[in-house]
């Protein structure tokens, strides 16, 4: 499977994630958080920025189900689920993952024809610090 | 100063030109960019001596030096290269059009060579990073641009009742132009609802037909000023109006991170286009809309105002898309069905149109919309005759 090729915007996102935390990157002079990271703020210009913790809670916006063809390690799971989530506190901030029914599983161990746009999903961490989702009240 | 008198009809194209199309050519791409090229020139009746600017994409193989040394080109004054894929084809004609109406140069060729049919499919090259952000979706297996516009697909149907039979009515029109186009890759090979509904799917909601083809082939063409353009061989095609599109906080394929990601680069450049026209929507006699995929037809009808926000779907019913209806579209077949050169050939099929040459010739086409990838930083033609 491909890892995250970081960048140094995006090497604290990384970071937390390993830790168990979903944060994102928030201008810390106007407030405004931005995804993905940047070296400055396109509201106020600043560059000045921390990662703010967010509760990891958000819905499903769209999804689709690649089949093959496909880089080999993703052909062996398909058809999987890509989900995108609308995070609960930035609504514009929408995270590509994979709706599993546990942390940890794999991308193909939720039934892509039980997924709803709008369903509430919990975010949760592999062990290698990818964020993966769940749903909220499965 | 004298008044800024812009592009409008400064220029036109007076020279196209094409390999064959197909899964599989022999040749490599710098010998089928040669032969589009020297095509167009010979279409034209100009000499490759007088040739000073070129524009082409910047993931063209062939660069200016190959092909200005192999062809014969004299001097060149103007060259330009344009990024985001698809999002650049009308652009290549764009900026030769503005090079010529500023006096930076008079005979400008734009070309594209692609063995997309037997060479990689980009995406799987995985050491390179795309021009998305990658390590926000390849991880999870967001791999393919049919994936990405999958995605905006999904919410598209949710958001506005559109349904895979909109997506058909695309798929269809394509294919049946390219029924007619004896150079289309599909010439021979109809389409039917049970076979698209009955297909396999390539990234659910988006079906095997959903998707352009994979296509080895080169196009060109020649574009000159106004005044030199009336002693050419054939029906000058004036480029009207011409423009890109970037909008604010756009993200490209992926366009996930902002308040309406439904709204992409097509409402950006459709607002240049418009602004610099002597015409309107409804004045467009027929289209060549980028279609990679499917979907991004819907969209760009929508972007370039021929319909409501959400109506793009509804739009195609009732055979609007086929000849006589309201909008005939990709006449030649499109990358759907003719052949996909990174929507070369879209440009060509609208010179063809406003010549009267086309195999599905819409009668006294007299007005012409190009445009470019929706969903990548795009470009837009304006072509009259």
């Amino acid at each position: 499977m491909l890892t995250p090729v970081t960048d140094a915007d995006g090497a604290p996102f990384w970071r937390y994630a390993a830790q168990g935390e979903l944060r994102v990157q928030t201008c810390a002079d106007c407030g405004e958080p931005r995804f993905p990271p940047r070296p400055c703020c396109p509201h106020c210009q600043s560059f000045a920025s921390e990662w703010r913790r967010t509760s990891g809670r958000g819905r499903i916006w769209s999804y689709v189900v690649p089949h093959p063809p496909l880089l080999p390690d993703y052909a062996a799971h398909a058809p999987y689920n890509v989900i995108l989530v609308e995070l609960a506190e930035a609504p514009r901030i929408r995270l590509v993952g994979n709706l599993v029914s546990g942390p940890g599983a794999a991308i193909d161990s939720f039934s892509p024809d039980r997924i709803r746009i709008g369903a509430r999903v919990q975010v949760v961490f592999d062990g290698d610090g990818l964020p993966q989702w769940v749903l909220e009240r499965p | 100063m004298p008044a800024v008198t812009g592009i409008k009809d400064a220029t036109a194209i007076v020279g196209i030109g094409q390999t064959s199309f197909a899964k599989h050519l022999p040749e490599d791409e710098r010998t089928l960019a040669c032969r589009a090229v020297l095509a167009a020139l010979d279409d034209a009746g100009i000499a490759p001596g007088e040739v000073d600017a070129l524009a082409s994409y910047t993931m063209e193989e062939t660069d200016e030096v190959e092909l200005a040394k192999a062809v014969g080109f004299g001097d060149l004054s103007f060259f330009s290269k344009i990024g985001f894929g698809g999002g650049g084809s009308c652009a290549t004609v764009a900026h030769l059009a503005a090079a010529i109406a500023a006096g930076q140069a008079t005979v400008g060729v734009a070309w594209r060579s692609r063995k997309r049919g037997s060479g990689p499919r980009p995406w799987t090259n995985t050491a390179v990073q795309l021009p998305t952000p990658a390590q926000w979706t390849r991880p999870f297996g967001l791999l393919r641009p049919a994936d990405e516009i999958a995605m905006l697909a999904r919410r598209y149907l949710h958001e506005y009742g559109a349904t895979r039979d909109h997506l058909f009515n695309v798929a269809l029109a394509c294919r049946n132009r390219a029924n007619q186009n004896p150079a289309a890759v599909m010439y021979e090979r109809p389409l039917t609802r049970e076979m698209y509904m009955s297909s396999r799917w390539i990234s659910e909601p988006l079906c095997l037909y959903d998707n352009c083809l994979e296509t080895d082939g080169a196009l060109a063409c020649v574009v000159v000023s106004g005044e030199r353009a009336r002693d050419c061989r054939r029906r000058p095609v004036y480029v009207h109006s011409a423009a890109q599109g970037l909008p604010a906080q756009h993200h490209g394929m992926v366009n996930y991170w902002n308040d309406d990601p439904l709204t992409g680069p097509a409402w950006a450049a459709a607002r240049h286009l418009w602004k610099h026209a002597d015409f309107t929507p409804s004045d467009v006699d027929v289209a060549q809309i980028y279609d990679a995929f499917t979907p991004l037809v819907p969209l760009s009808l929508e972007g370039y105002g021929f319909c409501g926000r959400g109506e793009g779907g509804a739009f195609t019913e009732g055979g609007a898309l086929e000849t006589g209806g309201r909008l005939p579209l990709n006449t030649g077949g499109g990358g759907l069905s003719e052949a996909y050169v990174h929507g070369f050939n879209l440009i060509n099929e609208g010179v063809k149109q406003l010549r009267g040459t086309s195999t599905a010739q819409v009668p006294g086409a007299a007005t012409c919309l190009v445009t470019a990838g929706e969903g990548v930083p795009t470009s837009a033609l304006l072509l009259r005759n």
